[in-house]
């Protein structure tokens, strides 16, 4: 029953998403005001019924019912009950099922707490909303049915892919699929605009909060599956340039911009059809991603099983959303009219440079990965390449160079016309720091590459420049210091929220740079009572002994750390051998610290008594993951800023009466 | 003025049309440098217990041949070796190199699945192989009776490679 309760649920959540999507824009286009109101209760019962639907699939997994097709192929009795729900998204099927349930939520959001919005732009959004809806769920009703039965049902499931049973990893895709979908919040809100054929500093307000969360989950996302590739894959990277993590990065990148345009609309009134345009190719980035994962035209360590007909089906998709956003917007967009003009130099001129310069990013990570795809489509299949990190860090790091210079001066200068020369010369100060700081570093360090102090002093530039910005915001020291504390309290978070995020980049560049420049390598076949040095630390092999997990068998090496003869740690690093499916995964043992994390991982026995050890010194790596946290943490508090909730109280006021009814 | 706003339009219109080409594509398949060019020269000794070595002038001797590139520890050849031998019974001449193995697990692995090869090299450094161009074992040429490479095939062959890629390139040869 189960799986015949889940299906059924996805095709009425398919009806009501199709409701959802073509009464509401009739509706509003014509003025029918009962087609306007059943864009709410159509997104939330869709919401309730892909609830269903997702709830039946993961108690399929966790009673490991097998007669469900997709349980079987990737579950079994014998995994931990953590895996056994991640699981549930560790696969094509399931992790649709987990798209179209955040899609359905973000509806649902909008139809509960979007009593603020005007009506009918309210009604387009949910039904721009219900239409993606629909293309997803035929998608997955028609060409990957998660609740497929199995008959005769096998006795026992094939299991879930050993690299994926791991905790970074049991929550890498919600938090990247919140991010993605999310994005399509701004898109829904971009399209009714056009529709509406009218972008004010409201809309970008209404916008904005739904940017910022979608921002905040992938900004985790992103970071998480990047941890995990650390400390899973036993190679020591952290990044990798493939086309999968480039197809979660892109729309950060856009995303990003997005959210510096859409302040520009917010405040002046200016960067319109622009910041529409972003919205459209953010969420466009966002469905990119999804073709190139599923469809097999890449190949890549992260592409699912794949799929001619699935990748024929979202082609066509991607087509007609994407393509009809754009014809869209190039017949309404003409018509937005700009409203604040201003000077080159001016905070409006510093945001279209961040919006460049992102965007020039984001194109470039995009060329670098399709390239290959074009390249075998116009020699007809005769030209192979594969586009690595020489190419992403030689093209997207210059980019980043002049983004991090400007978003230390953009903030400080002002709305329409600023003085350059004289906001260069308000940072005297953040020079005099940043060159103590590149000093400091010179002197520890010792010797190193000059562009790695050139980073560093990047980072210690951006860094200082946001802390200064707040102290110039608050008049510290030209004020009495109650008075500044005063400004200080009255300063709105979202301000506080671009310092965070901004302090937090600086941290992510820190790290990386002080991470790759720094770091040291050692590979050696050790045997037990053997040691290998590495930046001061001497690790002394005690051996390997055999280990049960609960659904694997492992080998576990033992590794002393002394540190001039003072113990320091004791490092475990396995081989997991697991048998459904049989795979081996290395769990490397890595010692975290502030300052410098140290990293063991072991590879093959040689077959005489020796194990193949790799080791790594990596100085202030955790540093490019906090960084990544505190961004996030700025973006939390920006959302809390009191202008995103203000219509809070109207919500309250006016809720109740049409709550009641639909109650009733 | 309004053509600005047809760009986006225009970019993703190729990109779409790319991403379809590319759709009945397989990014695994991978183009041998060599195809269509000579063997280059070579000559390597038989593995343990066999007599026949293999050259670069055995492929010229006006005999269609299929060198088959395998190795004792490679999981791949293993499920290949089957489809090997039933080529070798439908009388197709086939050799085989044996890329960086222990000589005496090459033996012994002919010895236990059988032997399909007329000729063997045993490649133990891979110096050869890296000439050949080789990605990773298994790997298959057909070579015609003027050691010309006409068709190569990488990893391992399954019942559809041999009937549409290996045979038809054999019937090449012999034109």
């Amino acid at each position: 029953m189960i799986g015949e309760i889940g299906h059924y649920a996805l095709i009425l959540a398919l009806m009501l998403a199709l409701v959802q999507g073509t009464l509401p824009l009739v509706g509003a286009a014509r003025g029918i005001g009962p087609w306007i109101a059943v864009a709410r209760p159509a997104a939330v019962g869709q919401f309730v019924f892909i609830t269903l639907a997702f709830t039946m699939l993961m108690a399929g997994y966790i009673v490991s019912d097998f007669s469900i097709e997709n349980v079987a192929l990737n579950s079994h009795t014998a995994k931990p009950i953590l895996y056994k729900i991640s699981g549930v998204w560790g696969n094509h099927e399931g992790s649709l099922v987990l798209w179209v349930l955040i899609l359905a939520i973000f509806g649902a959001a909008v139809a509960l707490f979007g009593a603020n919005l005007p009506p009918t732009l309210r009604a387009r959004v949910l039904a721009v909303q219900g239409l993606v809806g629909v293309g997803f769920l035929l998608f997955t009703i028609g060409t990957s049915n998660p609740f497929a039965r199995l008959d005769p049902a096998p006795a026992q499931g094939q299991g879930l892919n050993p690299l994926l049973q791991d905790p970074g990893l049991a929550f890498h895709p919600p938090f990247l699929y919140l991010g993605y979908v999310g994005f399509s919040m701004a898109f829904a809100f971009a399209i009714a605009a056009l529709i509406e054929g009218r972008v004010d500093p409201a809309w970008a307000r209404w916008v904005r909060p739904w940017t910022l969360a979608a921002w905040c989950s992938l900004t985790i996302g992103v970071a998480l599956g990047s941890w995990w590739a650390y400390y899973e894959l036993g190679w020591g990277g952290w990044w990798f340039w493939d086309p999968v993590e480039n197809a979660s990065f892109m729309p950060w990148l856009a995303g990003t911009a997005l959210l510096h345009s859409a302040t520009v609309v917010e405040k002046r009134d200016a960067l319109k059809s622009w910041t529409i345009l972003l919205a459209i190719l953010t969420f466009s980035l966002s469905l990119l991603g999804t073709f190139l994962v599923r469809s097999g035209v890449l190949t890549s360590v992260h592409a699912f099983a794949t799929d001619p007909e699935r990748g024929v089906f979202i082609l066509a998709f991607l087509i007609v959303v994407i393509g009809g956003s754009l014809v869209l917007y190039a017949w309404r967009a003409p018509s937005l009219k700009g409203g604040g003009l201003f000077a080159p130099i001016s905070r409006e001129g510093g945001l279209i440079l961040n919006n460049l310069l992102l965007t020039t990013a984001c194109a470039t990570v995009l060329l670098g990965t399709l390239y290959p795809l074009f390249l075998d489509v116009l020699s007809g299949g005769e030209a192979k390449v594969s586009v690595g990190p020489p190419y992403f860090n030689g093209t997207f790091v210059p980019i980043m160079l002049p983004l991090v210079l400007a978003a230390a001066i953009g903030p400080l200068l002002p709305w329409k016309r600023a003085d350059l020369l004289g906001t260069l010369g308000r940072l005297q100060f953040v020079f005099g720091a940043v060159l103590i700081c590149g000093l400091v570093a010179w002197y520890i360090a010792e010797d190193g590459p000059v562009l790695a102090f050139f980073g560093l002093a990047l980072a210690a530039w951006l860094f200082v420049g946001s802390l200064f910005e707040v102290s110039e915001r608050i008049k510290l020291g030209r004020v009495a210091l109650g008075e500044s504390w005063r400004r200080a309290r009255g300063q709105p978070r979202a301000t506080y929220g671009m310092t965070v995020a901004h302090i937090g980049l600086a941290c992510t560049i820190f790290g990386v740079v002080a991470s790759t420049s720094w770091e040291s390598e050692k590979l050696q076949v050790m045997r037990p009572g053997e040691t290998m040095t590495i930046a001061g630390y001497t690790l002394r092999f005690e051996g390997m002994r055999d280990l049960r997990g609960p659904n694997y068998d492992a080998v576990r090496g033992t590794f002393e750390v002394t540190r001039d003869g003072a113990p320091i740690a004791t490092l475990f690093p396995e081989v997991r051998t697991f048998t459904d499916p049989p795979m081996q995964t290395t769990e490397a043992a890595i010692r975290p610290t502030l300052t410098a994390d140290l990293y063991a991982a072991v590879g093959d026995p040689d077959g005489t008594g020796g194990w193949a050890t790799r080791i790594y010194h990596k100085p202030f790596v955790h540093w490019i993951w906090f960084g990544a946290v505190i961004m996030t943490f700025g973006g939390l508090i920006s959302l809390t800023d009191r202008r995103l909730r203000i219509g809070v109280p109207t919500r309250r006021r006016r809720a109740r009466p049409v709550l009641k009814p639909a109650a009733a | 003025m309004v053509l600005r706003y047809l760009l986006p339009l225009g970019v993703f219109a190729a990109v779409a049309v790319a991403l379809g080409v590319s759709l009945t594509m397989d990014p695994r398949i991978i183009p041998s440098a060599l195809k269509g060019k000579t063997v280059p020269e070579f000559a390597l000794a038989a593995v343990q217990g066999r007599h026949l070595g293999l050259s670069s002038d055995n492929l010229r001797e006006s005999a269609v041949t299929v060198v088959n590139v395998f190795a004792s520890w490679c999981g791949p050849c293993r499920i290949e070796h089957p489809l090997i031998m039933k080529l070798r019974d439908s009388g197709i001449t086939v050799h085989g190199i044996n890329y960086k193995d222990r000589p005496e697990n090459a033996a012994e692995w002919l010895d236990t699945f059988g032997d399909p090869y007329l000729r063997t090299g045993a490649d133990l450094d891979g110096r050869v192989s890296i000439d050949w161009g080789v990605y990773g074992v298994p790997e298959t040429y057909v070579i015609d009776g003027h050691g010309l490479i006409i068709e190569k095939h990488v990893g391992p062959l399954m019942p559809d490679d041999i009937n549409e890629k290996i045979l038809p390139a054999i019937a090449r040869a012999k034109r």
